[in-house]
């Protein structure tokens, strides 16, 4: 089954820890001055937003059918089947086609590198494959990151909502979010607030493409014939007048 | 003698501008490959495509679009009066697509690695799809091409080979470029949330096809009005003419299909509230469809070399603005309301220098090979060869 991520925005402090954990399960550098950067970055794959005392986390929501994974020209991405969308270097051509894709704005380069990779939050994936939970999750102090099955975390979620009518809005988000996503948001305040976009279309992106690309099969055999045709009936014309033309005698 | 010593003057003047654009593109591309992508342009994470894609790939792809438009018209479509321009177009085409390639490089992040989609495939992928579009089509332009190359050094066998399989060498041409030329609208069909309205349709597939194939006229228009200035060989009016109402139809139908898009998509009312996006969008609007469509409908534009020419440069640059709405103005918003993107100089002049290349290769081959067909008998090869050296004598007089 598919794992996730439940985060409460109500039960967050900004403690920061999981930015911390974060960082050194992904071997980057913290300290005060990046704890400070309120943006998701080449370095920073997850961060709190902080407004006053509401609180909200930014990760790669690991959508079950990202526009990354879709789009990408030589399958560097990837979403397996525990849920984490993955990035493999060595495969990159560096297009960022994934970067124009992502609808959340998620993915990251390495822009002053002359070998750059893009960055991202991959959900633990080596973790979660070893049956453990993400770093954030686990070392969350307070439960507002919470690692699980998505199907019952949805269920939590969703309990959670029942139980407390009012303390939330009513939504949770990336349930239905470009056909849902690993990662699930619950939030006092509204979303947007944090630049989650509530317009997002509930269909999965990559199907608006694929509408179009799942026709080529039909279309090239089509279209050769049909070229295939107009050129047989225009080149026929020609022997027809070149054959009346002898018979009466060439007159050209 | 005065206005010979002039035009010298002219031209030393126009190959010294050449020659710095080519020597600033290519300083700002050794300047990206030591610095990278990051120092070397404004793209950023949220804004990671500039003009070295909305103008280098797209817009570089649709110019030459000529190529598969012209090849069809003359050897499926049998239209015989068109066929003294179809080397030229091809000609075209394949700098143009060689030019899009050597572009792509310098915006690739790891071009070392663009070889990876011939063996990692995701089929999934619009940008998979048109890539090996592009690939496989630039072989059938350097196909196309060849007899130009194979006649001027009498290689007769490889020649009899490639004429033997021209048809379906044009029609694979044909059926490639639909793919690709249409795909390139595909690629952004994936942001429904990021592109402005005014170009986000699920039609930008049949639209970007459709503007390459009125690009493919207008182009060809162009370079022979250019090619008859520059290089003093007759120009073929006639053929302009057929090419002008061509040019026509197609707009015209391109103007029906866009206006009742944004009709059905309830954005039409949209271009009455004033804003950045709607001034663009009336730009493009006005060039693209509005005046070249009425200039054309006058009997004496269509019918007047001077009057093609103006009537297929606006054209042009409205199709150009429209590729530049996709890519940058109607993905700004996306970033944050208010923002804009401005390339930084090492952008401007690495795509100078591909449009500099591209005008430089050109006036070369038209020098060299035999692609017009006024010097030459088309019926016997070996006549042709035994035309090439007097074309030559008269192109370096032209020079």
């Amino acid at each position: 089954m598919s794992k996730g991520i439940l985060y409460d925005a109500t039960l967050c402090i900004d403690c920061k820890q999981c930015e911390q954990a974060c960082a050194e399960k992904n071997k980057l550098p913290y300290n005060d001055a990046i704890a400070a950067e309120q943006r998701q970055s080449d370095h920073k794959f997850t961060v709190v937003l902080a407004k006053e005392d509401k609180f909200m986390r930014r990760l790669c929501m690991n959508c079950n059918e990202p526009a990354c994974v879709s789009v990408c020209p030589v399958a560097a991405l990837r979403k397996t089947s525990a849920g984490p969308v993955i990035y493999e270097a060595s495969r990159c051509m560096g297009c960022r086609y994934c970067m124009l894709a992502c609808p959340f704005g998620v993915p990251r380069y390495e822009w002053n590198s002359v070998n750059p990779k893009v960055q991202k939050c991959t959900m633990c994936s080596d973790r979660v494959l070893a049956g453990k939970q993400t770093a954030c999750a686990e070392i969350c102090p307070t439960g507002a990151t919470k690692f699980g099955e998505r199907n019952q975390l949805i269920a939590e979620a969703q309990q959670r909502l029942k139980d407390s009518p009012g303390k939330y809005v009513d939504h949770i988000y990336g349930l239905e979010e470009v056909g849902g996503t690993s990662v699930l948001l619950l939030s006092s305040v509204p979303f947007e607030e944090f630049g989650y976009r509530m317009d997002m279309p509930h269909d999965p992106l990559p199907s608006r493409t694929m509408a179009v690309q799942s026709r080529i099969p039909d279309f090239v055999p089509l279209w050769g014939s049909l070229l295939g045709g107009v050129w047989w009936i225009t080149h026929r014309r020609d022997e027809v007048a070149q054959a009346e033309d002898k018979k009466e005698g060439g007159r050209k | 003698m005065r206005n010979f010593l002039k035009e010298i003057k002219w031209l030393s003047f126009w190959k010294l501008v050449l020659y710095f654009v080519l020597a600033a593109g290519l300083y700002a591309a050794i300047y990206r490959f030591v610095y990278g992508l990051g120092p070397a342009t404004h793209l950023s994470d949220e804004f990671p495509w500039g003009i070295w894609v909305g103008f280098d790939v797209l817009c570089g792809v649709m110019l030459a679009a000529g190529g598969f438009t012209l090849t069809g018209a003359v050897h499926i479509f049998n239209i015989k009066r068109l066929h003294p321009i179809v080397r030229p177009t091809v000609l075209t085409a394949f700098l143009g697509y060689a030019l899009v390639s050597i572009a792509l490089l310098v915006d690739l992040g790891r071009p070392y690695n663009i070889w990876h989609p011939l063996i990692m495939w995701n089929p999934h992928s619009v940008m998979f799809e048109v890539g090996w579009c592009v690939m496989i089509y630039t072989t059938v332009l350097a196909l196309e091409f060849s007899p130009i190359v194979l006649e001027r050094f009498n290689l007769q066998k490889p020649l009899k080979y490639i004429r033997a399989a021209l048809i379906p060498i044009v029609i694979a041409g044909v059926i490639l470029s639909t793919l690709h030329q249409s795909s390139l609208g595909t690629v952004y069909l994936i942001v429904p949330t990021k592109l402005h309205a005014f170009w986000y349709t699920p039609l930008l597939p049949v639209f970007f096809f459709l503007s390459a194939v009125a690009v493919g006229l207008a182009m060809t228009i162009f370079e022979s009005t250019m090619s008859a200035k520059y290089f003093g060989r007759a120009l073929e009016l006639h053929i302009l003419k057929d090419l002008g109402r061509a040019l026509m139809v197609v707009l015209i139908v391109y103007s029906v299909l866009r206006i009742e898009d944004l009709l059905h998509r309830g954005v039409l009312k949209q271009v009455l509230v004033a804003g950045y996006e709607r001034n663009l969008f009336l730009l493009e609007i006005a060039l693209a469809l509005v005046i070249p469509i009425i200039l054309l409908s006058f009997r004496r534009v269509r019918e007047s070399s001077g009057g093609l020419y103006l009537a297929s440069v606006i054209t042009l640059l409205g199709f150009v603005t429209n590729r530049l709405n996709v890519a940058v103005t109607g993905m700004e918003r996306s970033v944050s309301p208010g923002f804009r993107y401005f390339p930084k100089w090492t952008e401007v002049a690495v795509t100078a220098a591909m449009v500099a290349a591209g005008f430089a290769i050109f006036g070369l081959a038209a020098k060299y090979l035999p692609i017009f067909e006024d010097e030459h008998k088309k019926e016997s090869p070996t006549a042709e060869l035994a035309a090439v050296p007097v074309r030559e004598a008269v192109m370096s007089n032209a020079d």
